[in-house]
């Protein structure tokens, strides 16, 4: 049996070099992720344009400064209502998070990528992303029954060692509902979205930069300040970003924790204090037309405060992108 | 400010693995050693070894004896930290330190021997250490500026500022120029004549012509299959090594027959 193979006495004219600078399959693609981008930019203008369109109402219903006034009766004739206590109280909790679970955090992600021995920081990882996955209604409950008797010891030690910074006395004599329990809940809660970011960059960091430090006599701990945290810097930034926006719009564990009250009140382990997102999940059910407008307005300025966060921590990352670590 | 390597029958370990064995060889201080042979066969592994930066690798331990002027460099008392201020290392792909200026990255080692040293003393070692690796004349006027933003060949010659910026007693180099171009090759290994006057330097390379211009000392280093671990052929100097040598196996990697 003899085959023949057949030789084209000319090639075939498809294989000249002619043709479409650009294939469907790349302007399918291309057409694709451009109308996913467009998607979120249409989404964010639709949130901007609802919250400032439904709020607009109640600000003009408004008698009293919306800035300045720390009352809340957006439903009295006349309307009085503002968002101080409110800002007050939302920044105050999401600063405190942040102070306490921004180093711990850091310092978990560090000892489980360059410290703990392999199968210790598999064990840890694998706790702390559980931890994220906890529902806030958990942490809610928990920082209700179980952690606002343990913290009325800690509040009374502040009153009377450090009772002497205005922030830490305490003259009410009582300890539980405070923006402090508050804070503690939420660092909680954020800290593992802290911790598992910065894991994720901290292990990034190339090996190369790592044996630079090592090589020119680094310690261990040098070699994390020469080469891991400039590396590391922007994704730390950007987790603790992500775990303050999280602190800020946290809504149902602070609404359960704190009572509610429009007062601006410095000594944070007495109880009071009210956050933008608690107010709003507590008011809605019993709100009237003025007061569901009066709280989309704050709801408003909560999304002005996440995106002025944002936006900070991009500049900080950009500021110093001629010296990254991406090269 | 240069001192002599000796290596008694030393095999390395990574785990339960063994990528080299039996090795013993002597490096004279104020020369240039290279180390050639084809890819696997633990020349790196050995280089590493010298300033114990194998460790970073997990499970990685060295048996035999190491010694820097006579001094076990495993010795129990020994501070591996102690042992790669002594004994430098520049890498395979130029490692400057991105987010810092050349100014801080040649004065990087100094700071973390934390003494407090005056600005013109770091300012003395940063000329000092730059023009020591022919390199003050280009980045004179750039000090300030991010050491990631130099060429490729400036960024390696950055990195042995850094590295002799310590003053170091032995430098080792592992395969310093595999990832530079031609200009910036010839430039290293004039650095390297340069730099023998004062450093003991050990090279690990590829390029057997490299390693002919820069050494006294070359060391063979072969494997006899795969999975088995590396071994020393033959270390003599450098023009034995490439006109008569004692074993097959260098004469057959030195004309190209293999590797």
């Amino acid at each position: 049996m003899s085959t023949q193979i057949e030789h084209p006495a000319t090639p075939s004219p498809t294989v000249g070099i002619e043709g479409s600078a650009v294939r469907r399959g790349d302007r399918v693609f291309q057409g694709l992720s451009r109308t996913a981008g467009i998607f979120i930019l249409v989404t964010m203008a639709a949130i901007a344009a609802f919250l400032i369109w439904k709020a607009i109402p109640s600000l003009q219903a408004n008698t009293a400064n919306f800035f300045t006034t720390s009352e809340w009766f957006p439903d009295q004739k006349p309307s009085v209502f503002g968002i101080a206590a409110l800002t007050f109280g939302t920044l105050m909790t999401a600063l405190i998070a942040m102070i306490l679970a921004v180093p711990v955090g850091i310092g978990i992600a560090l000892f489980i990528a360059h410290y703990a021995p392999p199968r210790l920081a598999s064990v840890l990882g694998f706790v702390t992303d559980l931890l994220a996955a906890v529902p806030s209604i958990i942490f809610g409950m928990w920082g209700l029954q179980f952690l606002t008797p343990q913290m009325e010891g800690l509040g009374k030690w502040l009153n009377d060692y450090l009772g002497f910074i205005p922030l830490f006395r305490n003259d009410s004599g009582q300890y539980s509902k405070s923006i402090l329990i508050a804070s503690v809940v939420l660092a909680i809660m954020v800290l593992p979205t802290v911790s598992a970011i910065s894991r994720e960059v901290f292990v990034q960091v190339p090996r190369a930069h790592i044996e630079a430090a090592l090589a020119l006599g680094a310690t261990r701990w040098e070699m994390v300040r020469l080469s891991v945290f400039p590396f590391a810097r922007p994704g730390m930034i950007s987790a603790s970003m992500l775990g303050l926006g999280r602190a800020l719009g946290e809504t149902i564990a602070v609404a359960l924790i704190l009572s509610a009250s429009y007062t601006i009140n410095w000594q944070i382990s007495e109880p009071g204090g009210n956050t933008f997102a608690a107010n709003i999940a507590l008011r809605w059910n019993e709100a009237g037309d003025v007061g569901l407008s009066a709280l989309v307005a704050s709801g408003l300025v909560l999304f002005v405060i996440t995106l002025v966060v944002n936006m900070a921590a991009r500049l900080i990352i950009a500021r110093r992108s001629e010296f990254s670590g991406a090269n | 400010m240069a001192k002599r390597i000796d290596a008694t029958d030393v095999d390395i370990y990574y785990g339960a693995f063994k990528a080299v064995e039996g090795v013993s060889f002597a490096v004279e201080p104020r020369s240039v050693t290279a180390f050639i042979g084809p890819s696997g066969c633990g020349k790196s592994t050995v280089l590493r070894a010298l300033n114990r930066m194998h460790e970073v690798i997990p499970g990685a331990y060295v048996e035999g004896k190491i010694t820097l002027d006579g001094e076990d460099i495993y010795g129990s008392t020994i501070d591996p930290v102690n042992v790669r201020r002594t004994i430098g290392m520049v890498f395979q792909r130029p490692n400057p330190f991105p987010t810092m200026s050349i100014y801080d990255n040649v004065v990087a080692g100094l700071r973390l021997e934390g003494k407090k040293r005056s600005k013109s003393d770091l300012d003395a070692v940063v000329e000092g250490s730059l023009r020591g690796a022919n390199l003050w004349d280009e980045v004179k006027d750039r000090l300030a500026r991010p050491g990631s933003g130099l060429s490729g060949g400036q960024q390696q010659r950055l990195c042995i500022a850094r590295a002799i910026a310590i003053e170091p007693q032995v430098l080792l180099m592992d395969e310093p120029c595999s990832a530079l171009d031609p200009i910036s090759t010839l430039a290293i290994e004039d650095l390297i004549d340069q730099l023998k006057e004062r450093f003991t330097i050990v090279i690990v390379t590829h390029n057997m012509q490299q390693a002919a211009r820069v050494s006294e000392t070359t060391a063979f280093f072969n494997l006899a299959g795969v999975g088995k671990p590396g071994k020393l052929v033959e270390i003599a100097p450098t023009d034995v090594i490439f006109s008569t040598p004692t074993q097959q196996a260098t004469e057959d990697y030195i004309s190209g027959r293999f590797g």
